[in-house]
Protein backbone atom coordinates (compact mmCIF):
# COMPACT_ATOMS: atom_id res chain seq x y z
CA UNK A 1 0.00 0.00 0.00
CA UNK A 2 1.06 3.36 0.10
CA UNK A 3 0.32 6.94 1.70
CA UNK A 4 2.22 8.85 3.96
CA UNK A 5 0.79 8.33 6.96
CA UNK A 6 0.93 9.40 10.20
CA UNK A 7 -0.94 7.12 12.28
CA UNK A 8 -1.41 6.50 16.34
CA UNK A 9 -1.01 2.52 16.18
CA UNK A 10 -3.74 0.78 17.93
CA UNK A 11 -3.41 -2.38 19.46
CA UNK A 12 -4.34 -4.78 16.92
CA UNK A 13 -7.59 -6.75 17.71
CA UNK A 14 -6.38 -10.12 17.83
CA UNK A 15 -10.20 -11.39 18.74
CA UNK A 16 -10.95 -13.67 15.90
CA UNK A 17 -13.04 -16.52 17.06
CA UNK A 18 -10.97 -19.69 17.45
CA UNK A 19 -13.54 -21.82 16.65
CA UNK A 20 -14.52 -21.14 13.37
CA UNK A 21 -11.69 -22.49 10.57
CA UNK A 22 -12.00 -20.61 7.08
CA UNK A 23 -10.19 -17.09 7.19
CA UNK A 24 -10.40 -14.15 4.85
CA UNK A 25 -6.82 -12.85 4.25
CA UNK A 26 -6.04 -9.22 2.55
CA UNK A 27 -2.68 -9.26 0.70
CA UNK A 28 -0.10 -6.13 0.33
CA UNK A 29 -0.15 -4.26 -2.54
CA UNK A 30 1.82 -1.61 -4.30
CA UNK A 31 -0.88 0.25 -5.45
CA UNK A 32 -3.93 0.38 -2.88
CA UNK A 33 -3.78 3.72 -0.78
CA UNK A 34 -3.78 3.40 3.00
CA UNK A 35 -6.54 5.26 3.96
CA UNK A 36 -8.87 3.45 1.02
CA UNK A 37 -7.86 0.24 2.35
CA UNK A 38 -8.87 1.33 5.98
CA UNK A 39 -12.43 2.68 4.19
CA UNK A 40 -13.23 -0.40 2.55
CA UNK A 41 -12.52 -2.44 5.91
CA UNK A 42 -14.70 -0.33 7.65
CA UNK A 43 -17.37 -0.39 5.03
CA UNK A 44 -17.27 -4.11 4.37
CA UNK A 45 -16.77 -5.31 8.00
CA UNK A 46 -18.67 -1.97 10.01
CA UNK A 47 -15.29 -2.27 11.93
CA UNK A 48 -14.30 0.97 14.23
CA UNK A 49 -11.85 2.95 12.67
CA UNK A 50 -9.15 1.78 15.22
CA UNK A 51 -9.63 -2.11 14.42
CA UNK A 52 -9.95 -1.16 10.37
CA UNK A 53 -6.25 0.62 10.48
CA UNK A 54 -4.74 -1.60 13.19
CA UNK A 55 -5.33 -4.41 10.23
CA UNK A 56 -4.50 -2.42 7.18
CA UNK A 57 -1.05 -1.56 9.05
CA UNK A 58 -0.97 -5.26 9.64
CA UNK A 59 -1.34 -5.79 5.86
CA UNK A 60 1.22 -3.21 5.10
CA UNK A 61 3.82 -4.07 7.30
CA UNK A 62 3.36 -7.89 7.76
CA UNK A 63 2.48 -8.22 4.38
CA UNK A 64 -0.75 -9.79 4.80
CA UNK A 65 -3.89 -9.75 7.35
CA UNK A 66 -6.43 -12.05 8.23
CA UNK A 67 -9.74 -9.52 7.99
CA UNK A 68 -12.32 -12.11 8.82
CA UNK A 69 -13.19 -15.60 9.88
CA UNK A 70 -16.41 -17.92 9.82
CA UNK A 71 -17.83 -20.12 7.83
CA UNK A 72 -15.94 -21.06 4.16
CA UNK A 73 -19.43 -19.72 2.85
CA UNK A 74 -19.23 -16.60 4.34
CA UNK A 75 -15.53 -15.91 3.44
CA UNK A 76 -16.42 -16.78 0.09
CA UNK A 77 -18.84 -13.70 0.50
CA UNK A 78 -16.66 -11.80 1.80
CA UNK A 79 -14.10 -11.88 -0.41
CA UNK A 80 -16.15 -11.31 -3.29
CA UNK A 81 -16.42 -7.87 -1.59
CA UNK A 82 -13.59 -7.07 -0.96
CA UNK A 83 -12.08 -8.17 -5.22
CA UNK A 84 -15.85 -5.94 -6.01
CA UNK A 85 -13.85 -3.04 -4.12
CA UNK A 86 -9.98 -4.14 -5.59
CA UNK A 87 -8.57 -5.32 -2.78
CA UNK A 88 -6.37 -8.27 -3.07
CA UNK A 89 -8.08 -10.67 -0.82
CA UNK A 90 -8.00 -14.96 -0.12
CA UNK A 91 -9.57 -17.23 1.90
CA UNK A 92 -8.22 -20.35 3.16
CA UNK A 93 -8.39 -22.63 6.06
CA UNK A 94 -6.62 -21.50 9.35
CA UNK B 1 -9.13 19.03 -9.83
CA UNK B 2 -9.96 18.26 -6.34
CA UNK B 3 -13.06 16.71 -4.68
CA UNK B 4 -15.25 18.48 -2.14
CA UNK B 5 -17.67 17.92 0.51
CA UNK B 6 -20.57 20.30 -0.14
CA UNK B 7 -24.40 19.69 0.96
CA UNK B 8 -25.31 18.29 -2.01
CA UNK B 9 -22.84 15.56 -1.85
CA UNK B 10 -19.58 15.93 -3.18
CA UNK B 11 -18.47 17.52 -6.13
CA UNK B 12 -14.54 18.78 -8.01
CA UNK B 13 -14.64 21.03 -10.74
CA UNK B 14 -12.81 19.42 -13.66
CA UNK B 15 -10.62 20.70 -16.33
CA UNK B 16 -11.50 19.79 -19.96
CA UNK B 17 -8.09 17.85 -20.03
CA UNK B 18 -8.79 15.94 -16.64
CA UNK B 19 -12.57 15.07 -18.22
CA UNK B 20 -11.06 13.58 -21.04
CA UNK B 21 -8.07 11.69 -19.39
CA UNK B 22 -10.36 10.00 -16.89
CA UNK B 23 -13.09 9.18 -19.77
CA UNK B 24 -9.88 7.88 -21.94
CA UNK B 25 -9.02 5.80 -18.42
CA UNK B 26 -12.63 4.21 -18.45
CA UNK B 27 -12.85 3.73 -22.08
CA UNK B 28 -9.28 1.66 -21.46
CA UNK B 29 -10.60 -0.28 -18.19
CA UNK B 30 -14.03 -0.98 -20.37
CA UNK B 31 -11.47 -2.21 -23.03
CA UNK B 32 -9.59 -4.68 -20.80
CA UNK B 33 -12.83 -5.49 -19.02
CA UNK B 34 -14.32 -6.91 -22.21
CA UNK B 35 -17.75 -8.52 -22.64
CA UNK B 36 -18.69 -10.90 -20.20
CA UNK B 37 -17.61 -14.61 -20.90
CA UNK B 38 -20.97 -16.10 -20.85
CA UNK B 39 -20.42 -19.23 -22.89
CA UNK B 40 -19.94 -22.29 -20.75
CA UNK B 41 -18.11 -25.18 -21.57
CA UNK B 42 -19.93 -27.06 -18.96
CA UNK B 43 -22.90 -28.90 -20.73
CA UNK B 44 -25.24 -29.33 -18.03
CA UNK B 45 -25.13 -26.00 -17.02
CA UNK B 46 -25.59 -24.53 -20.30
CA UNK B 47 -28.33 -26.52 -20.71
CA UNK B 48 -30.07 -25.27 -17.51
CA UNK B 49 -28.71 -21.53 -18.67
CA UNK B 50 -26.65 -21.26 -15.28
CA UNK B 51 -24.33 -18.34 -16.19
CA UNK B 52 -20.80 -19.49 -15.51
CA UNK B 53 -17.37 -18.17 -15.87
CA UNK B 54 -14.08 -18.75 -16.96
CA UNK B 55 -12.27 -20.88 -14.64
CA UNK B 56 -8.20 -19.58 -15.39
CA UNK B 57 -6.99 -16.37 -14.25
CA UNK B 58 -6.75 -13.84 -16.48
CA UNK B 59 -3.30 -14.15 -18.38
CA UNK B 60 -2.71 -10.02 -18.64
CA UNK B 61 -1.57 -9.31 -15.06
CA UNK B 62 -3.37 -5.84 -14.90
CA UNK B 63 -6.83 -7.80 -15.44
CA UNK B 64 -5.67 -10.70 -13.14
CA UNK B 65 -5.05 -8.11 -10.48
CA UNK B 66 -8.86 -7.06 -11.31
CA UNK B 67 -10.03 -10.16 -10.79
CA UNK B 68 -7.53 -11.99 -8.43
CA UNK B 69 -7.85 -15.84 -7.38
CA UNK B 70 -9.94 -15.99 -4.36
CA UNK B 71 -7.71 -19.13 -2.87
CA UNK B 72 -4.28 -18.46 -3.21
CA UNK B 73 -3.70 -22.51 -2.18
CA UNK B 74 -6.12 -24.45 -3.53
CA UNK B 75 -6.04 -23.94 -7.83
CA UNK B 76 -8.81 -26.70 -7.89
CA UNK B 77 -11.02 -24.13 -5.38
CA UNK B 78 -10.26 -20.68 -6.92
CA UNK B 79 -11.29 -22.07 -10.59
CA UNK B 80 -14.77 -23.32 -9.17
CA UNK B 81 -14.97 -19.92 -7.06
CA UNK B 82 -13.65 -18.00 -10.43
CA UNK B 83 -16.47 -20.12 -12.65
CA UNK B 84 -19.74 -18.73 -10.41
CA UNK B 85 -18.33 -15.52 -9.41
CA UNK B 86 -16.36 -13.71 -11.61
CA UNK B 87 -18.67 -12.84 -14.53
CA UNK B 88 -20.76 -10.74 -11.78
CA UNK B 89 -17.32 -9.15 -10.78
CA UNK B 90 -16.41 -8.02 -14.08
CA UNK B 91 -20.22 -6.71 -14.60
CA UNK B 92 -20.27 -4.91 -11.24
CA UNK B 93 -16.95 -3.26 -12.29
CA UNK B 94 -18.16 -2.95 -16.14
CA UNK B 95 -21.13 -0.67 -14.74
CA UNK B 96 -19.20 1.74 -12.52
CA UNK B 97 -16.98 2.63 -15.27
CA UNK B 98 -19.76 2.77 -17.62
CA UNK B 99 -21.45 5.32 -15.11
CA UNK B 100 -18.30 7.16 -14.66
CA UNK B 101 -18.04 7.73 -18.30
CA UNK B 102 -21.57 8.81 -19.04
CA UNK B 103 -20.87 11.38 -16.33
CA UNK B 104 -17.83 12.42 -17.82
CA UNK B 105 -18.97 13.14 -21.35
CA UNK B 106 -20.57 16.16 -21.09
CA UNK B 107 -17.53 17.78 -19.52
CA UNK B 108 -15.16 16.32 -21.83
CA UNK B 109 -15.28 19.27 -24.38
CA UNK B 110 -15.73 22.48 -21.62
CA UNK B 111 -15.10 21.14 -17.92
CA UNK B 112 -17.62 21.74 -15.45
CA UNK B 113 -18.21 20.71 -12.42
CA UNK B 114 -19.19 17.48 -11.46
CA UNK B 115 -21.95 16.66 -8.55
CA UNK B 116 -22.05 13.09 -7.14
CA UNK B 117 -24.34 12.07 -4.16
CA UNK B 118 -23.36 9.30 -1.77
CA UNK B 119 -23.65 6.41 -3.66
CA UNK B 120 -22.10 7.91 -7.06
CA UNK B 121 -19.41 8.77 -4.83
CA UNK B 122 -18.46 5.69 -3.42
CA UNK B 123 -18.89 3.93 -7.08
CA UNK B 124 -16.49 6.74 -8.11
CA UNK B 125 -13.92 5.80 -5.33
CA UNK B 126 -13.84 2.10 -6.76
CA UNK B 127 -13.83 2.98 -10.75
CA UNK B 128 -10.54 5.38 -9.61
CA UNK B 129 -9.06 2.32 -7.88
CA UNK B 130 -9.84 0.01 -10.74
CA UNK B 131 -7.81 2.12 -13.03
CA UNK B 132 -5.36 3.10 -10.60
CA UNK B 133 -4.71 -1.05 -10.06
CA UNK B 134 -4.34 -1.24 -14.29
CA UNK B 135 -1.65 1.76 -14.30
CA UNK B 136 0.01 0.72 -11.01
CA UNK B 137 0.05 -3.02 -12.60
CA UNK B 138 1.12 -2.31 -15.85
CA UNK B 139 4.10 0.57 -14.63
CA UNK B 140 5.25 -1.84 -12.28
CA UNK B 141 4.64 0.44 -9.03
CA UNK B 142 6.43 -0.50 -6.11
CA UNK B 143 5.59 1.09 -2.83
CA UNK B 144 8.36 3.14 -2.64
CA UNK B 145 8.59 4.97 -5.97
CA UNK B 146 10.94 8.22 -4.98
CA UNK B 147 13.88 6.88 -5.99
CA UNK B 148 12.42 7.07 -9.72
CA UNK B 149 14.69 8.30 -12.23
CA UNK B 150 13.64 11.07 -14.13
CA UNK B 151 15.02 9.70 -16.98
CA UNK B 152 12.56 6.46 -16.69
CA UNK B 153 10.44 5.68 -20.01
CA UNK B 154 7.54 5.59 -17.74
CA UNK B 155 7.77 9.01 -16.30
CA UNK B 156 4.60 10.57 -17.79
CA UNK B 157 2.19 7.72 -17.18
CA UNK B 158 3.54 7.52 -13.52
CA UNK B 159 2.33 11.24 -12.78
CA UNK B 160 -0.81 9.99 -14.27
CA UNK B 161 -0.86 7.51 -11.70
CA UNK B 162 0.04 9.75 -9.02
CA UNK B 163 -2.62 12.44 -10.32
CA UNK B 164 -5.40 9.54 -10.04
CA UNK B 165 -4.09 8.59 -6.21
CA UNK B 166 -4.48 12.36 -5.55
CA UNK B 167 -7.64 12.18 -6.97
CA UNK B 168 -8.60 9.34 -5.21
CA UNK B 169 -7.16 10.79 -1.96
CA UNK B 170 -9.40 13.70 -2.07
CA UNK B 171 -12.86 12.32 -2.49
CA UNK B 172 -11.31 9.65 0.18
CA UNK B 173 -11.02 12.51 2.68
CA UNK B 174 -15.58 13.68 1.44
CA UNK B 175 -16.89 10.24 2.49
CA UNK B 176 -17.39 8.80 6.19
CA UNK B 177 -17.47 4.61 5.83
CA UNK B 178 -20.69 3.49 6.13
CA UNK B 179 -21.01 0.06 7.74
CA UNK B 180 -22.65 -2.47 5.02
CA UNK B 181 -21.87 -4.91 7.22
Amino acid sequence: MTAPAQLDRPEADEDISPDLPWVTIVWNDPVNLMSYVTFVLMEVFGYPREQAQAMMLDVHEKGRAVVSSGTREQMENDVSRLHARGLWATVQQD
Amino acid sequence: MRFKRTRKGVEARLEPIEASLLAQCAHELLELLGEAEEISDDPLAAMVGLLSGPIEAPDDPALARLLPDAYGDDPEAAKDFRRYTEPDLRAGKRATATTALAQLAPLVETGGKLLLDRDQAAAWLGWLNDIRLVLGTRLDVTEDMEELDPDDPREPALQVYGWLGWVQESLLACLEPRSLA
